[in-house]
């Protein structure tokens, strides 16, 4: 038993171990960072990487405008300690462009618009990989993503002709103007990362812990009131102690009543879940291969 | 590293979990897709949104049982036709362990697929029905589990309640895989008698089968020993990247990143770095945690020297006294994986450890047909899913160890300069 791994650090050091290929391999990688617990340990583990040196990519963050105060606040502390750079592509701003036009009506969100500002960020800034949080444990499109995936030249993922990935052995060749998304916890799952948070005492924004909240009732989930959006007729606002299980919008972000207001019980709360985490995000929802599609046209 | 002291012995019990990756191949008739699902299913791994969703698509199928192999669906044209494309990787734990599979298909693409999938794998999962025997494509997998060196092979002799959960029909599968597994090279091979759909010696015991007295599966891929499965003895250690913070506190600290690919490192370790041949001594073993006392495979850390060497990616940190070889000509089992067999004499990039040269196919001494296990002497025109014995010519020396040694340095693949896409994957026999 002496010269063995615990999961967590034996998935610890491949995430690592893929962190440096990128960097040996690619000219000019980013870390995408949502303010999620995802990329947040994404980051952590860059620091873990390149220690004691800094960690040499910037965080890119596509910002759709509709955050939560409490992920903004905790992404400037974050980048301030870390002293790396941010870069921020902003949604509101292609809406002002006219490249993507605004939903409407009640589910509206910005989710879908985020792929294009996402690509745009990824051109202007001439990213030729960008590593993100996603999981193959998330959802069943994901399950066949490699950890190098590869996108043309107009950002989409084909599933059906993804490069093999065998051992340890990463292919990131490619031509000018394609790039690559590179998933480091490919292999984690939503209790994998919980532990390690845990484990390395990981600082996370306040909205996973249990908190009070004004909420309404929609799609089988507690939505956030906010000012992004619009209730209906018959929905009225309550107060309850959530917390959120995935950050993304607040307009789609549905949150589960809780009493775990520490690290310990959210990780006791996630071993007894009877839901997938992302069984409260509307953006999901919209048909059984919503995201698969999402995906193959540039999304996360 | 903070571990918080405030928790009990009970929520503690992640910090001793093992990780065991394998491999499962097959096609839909054979139950792999209900077998994984039944693990899943009867091992609490599927949360209830998951259950209603494959409970309505059972019931808008026509079915009057759940279908347990919805579980595993996956992509729009894989749930359309009913087959499975590409690898799919899936996860469960218990309070032991935690597993990966690596989900192969069992006809389209299946090379490609299976070796991809059993590359990382330290058990392969292998179904045989107990009504049709051992079948061409259990040769197959079985096959590419032995050449891919996957340490344990469990064979599942899947439907018994098909054939009455009759000992002698297994006694009879069981005496025919041992004929056929004579021919391979694998160390430790199980057998248990299942019905994945009815759950038999998946997780719980059967009832139904007085007569077997070995373990469950789950007990089985919970118990394994797997702490051998890395090379602890040759030191080997590519080097990924430099790390040289040039900050104040760390002004001239040079640091060597990489996984450790064999061995165990210890600070005051003489070590060689290769190709250069300069010699020096391991100062400390670096993680953000904390120097380490020793580090060994699959460990990423950060090694530093007494003496200022020349050192950079691609290199390897060995020890003086043990040393992989420096070869430009590699004799390697290589599996094709792309649709566009090689031209003669064709060039390619290979990817060895953090390595990366040019090669050209020398000669292609033989192809293996995968059923029978047969040399193909005459036949020398590698296609898709061929797998070959090849001598490669590399543009400069690589560090290599035969594949049975250390799959980490054992293993390259091969790149198309034109295409930039990933077309063959070797092991190295030396």
């Amino acid at each position: 038993m002496r010269y063995t791994l615990t999961h967590l650090k034996e998935l610890e050091a491949e995430a690592i171990y893929v962190m440096r290929e990128v960097y040996a391999q690619f000219e000019n990688p980013a870390i995408l960072f949502s303010g999620g617990k995802d990329s947040i340990v994404l980051t952590h583990l860059a620091k873990k990487a390149f220690w004691p040196a800094k960690i040499p990519f910037p965080l890119v963050h596509i910002d759709t405008g509709h955050n939560f105060p409490e992920t903004m606040e905790f992404r400037d502390n974050l980048v301030k300690e870390l002293g790396v750079n941010l870069i921020v592509g902003s949604v509101q701003q292609s809406i002002d462009e006219g490249k993507v036009r605004e939903e409407s009506g009640k589910n509206a969100s910005r989710n879908a618009l985020q792929t294009t500002t996402l690509l745009d960020t990824i051109e202007s800034n001439n990213f030729d990989a960008c590593m993100g949080g996603a999981r193959r444990d998330e959802e069943k499109a994901r399950a066949k993503e490699r950890f190098f995936s590869h996108r043309d030249d107009f950002g989409q993922w084909d599933p059906k002709n993804q490069r093999p990935e065998l051992w340890n052995l990463f292919n990131g060749r490619k031509n000018m103007g394609e790039h690559f998304r590179v998933f480091p916890i490919s292999n984690w799952t939503e209790m994998d990362v919980w532990q390690y948070i845990l484990y390395e005492n990981i600082a996370i924004p306040s909205l996973y812990i249990a908190h009070e909240r004004e909420v309404i009732w929609r799609n089988n989930s507690w939505l956030p009131v906010s000012e992004y959006i619009e209730l209906g007729p018959n929905e009225k606002p309550e107060v309850k102690q959530i917390r959120f299980r995935t950050l993304g919008d607040i307009t789609i972000t549905g949150g589960v009543e809780s009493a775990a207001d520490n690290l310990e019980k959210i990780v006791e709360e996630v071993a007894a879940a009877r839901q997938t985490e992302r069984g409260n995000r509307a953006d999901d929802k919209r048909g059984e291969t919503a995201m698969e599609d999402r995906k193959k046209q540039g999304y996360f | 590293m903070s571990t918080n002291n405030i928790q009990s012995n009970e929520s503690n019990a992640y910090l001793d979990m093992q990780l065991l990756r394998f491999t499962t191949a097959g096609s839909v008739d054979d139950g792999k897709s209900t077998l994984i699902g039944r693990l899943l299913f009867d091992s609490k791994s599927i949360f209830q949104d998951q259950i209603d969703a494959v409970e309505s698509s059972s019931t808008k199928r026509g079915l009057d049982h759940v279908d347990l192999s919805l579980f595993t669906d996956g992509l729009k044209d894989e749930r359309e036709q009913g087959i499975t494309i590409d690898v799919a990787y899936r996860y469960f734990a218990t309070p032991k362990r935690k597993f990966i599979i690596a989900d192969t298909p069992g006809h389209i693409q299946y090379t490609r697929n299976m070796v991809t999938g059993a590359s990382t794998a330290n058990l392969a999962l292998i179904l045989v029905d107990v009504r049709n025997g051992v079948i061409e494509q259990t040769c197959r997998h079985s096959f590419i589990a032995s050449l891919l060196q996957i340490p344990h092979l469990v064979v599942c002799i899947n439907k018994m309640d098909l054939a009455d959960y009759s000992e002698e029909a297994y006694d009879k599968v069981v005496a025919q895989y041992k004929d056929f597994a004579s021919k391979l090279d694998v160390k430790d091979i199980r057998f248990i008698p299942i019905s994945a759909l009815h759950g038999d010696n998946v997780v719980n015991r059967s009832k139904n089968m007085d007569w077997y007295e070995g373990e469950t599966l789950l007990h089985t891929l919970e118990t394994i020993h797997i702490g051998s499965d890395h090379n602890h003895i040759d030191c080997r250690l590519p080097v990924q990247t430099v790390i040289r913070p040039h900050s104040n506190d760390y002004h001239d600290y040079r640091g060597y990143a990489g996984r450790i690919a064999g061995g165990i490192f210890k600070p005051g370790d003489d070590v060689l770095v290769l190709p250069s041949g300069f010699t020096s001594k391991i100062k400390s073993v670096d993680t953000m945690d904390g120097s380490l006392k020793e580090a060994y495979a699959p460990m990423s850390v950060t090694v530093t020297l007494e003496d200022d060497i020349d050192i950079s990616r691609g290199d390897m940190i060995v020890r003086p006294n043990n040393q992989p070889e420096q070869k430009q000509d590699i004799d390697v089992m290589l599996c094709w994986l792309n649709q566009q067999g090689p031209v003669q004499r064709a060039k390619y990039v290979v990817r060895h450890t953090t390595n990366e040269a040019r090669c050209m196919m020398k000669e292609i001494l033989y192809k293996v047909d995968i059923n029978t296990l047969h040399r193909l002497e005459d036949d020398k025109n590698i296609g898709p899913n061929d797998i070959a014995r090849v001598q490669l010519r590399t543009t400069k020396p690589l560090l290599v160890d035969p594949y049975d040694q250390n799959r980490n340095t054992g293993s390259i693949i091969l790149v198309d300069e034109a295409t930039n896409e990933t077309v063959a994957a070797g092991m190295i026999i030396g």
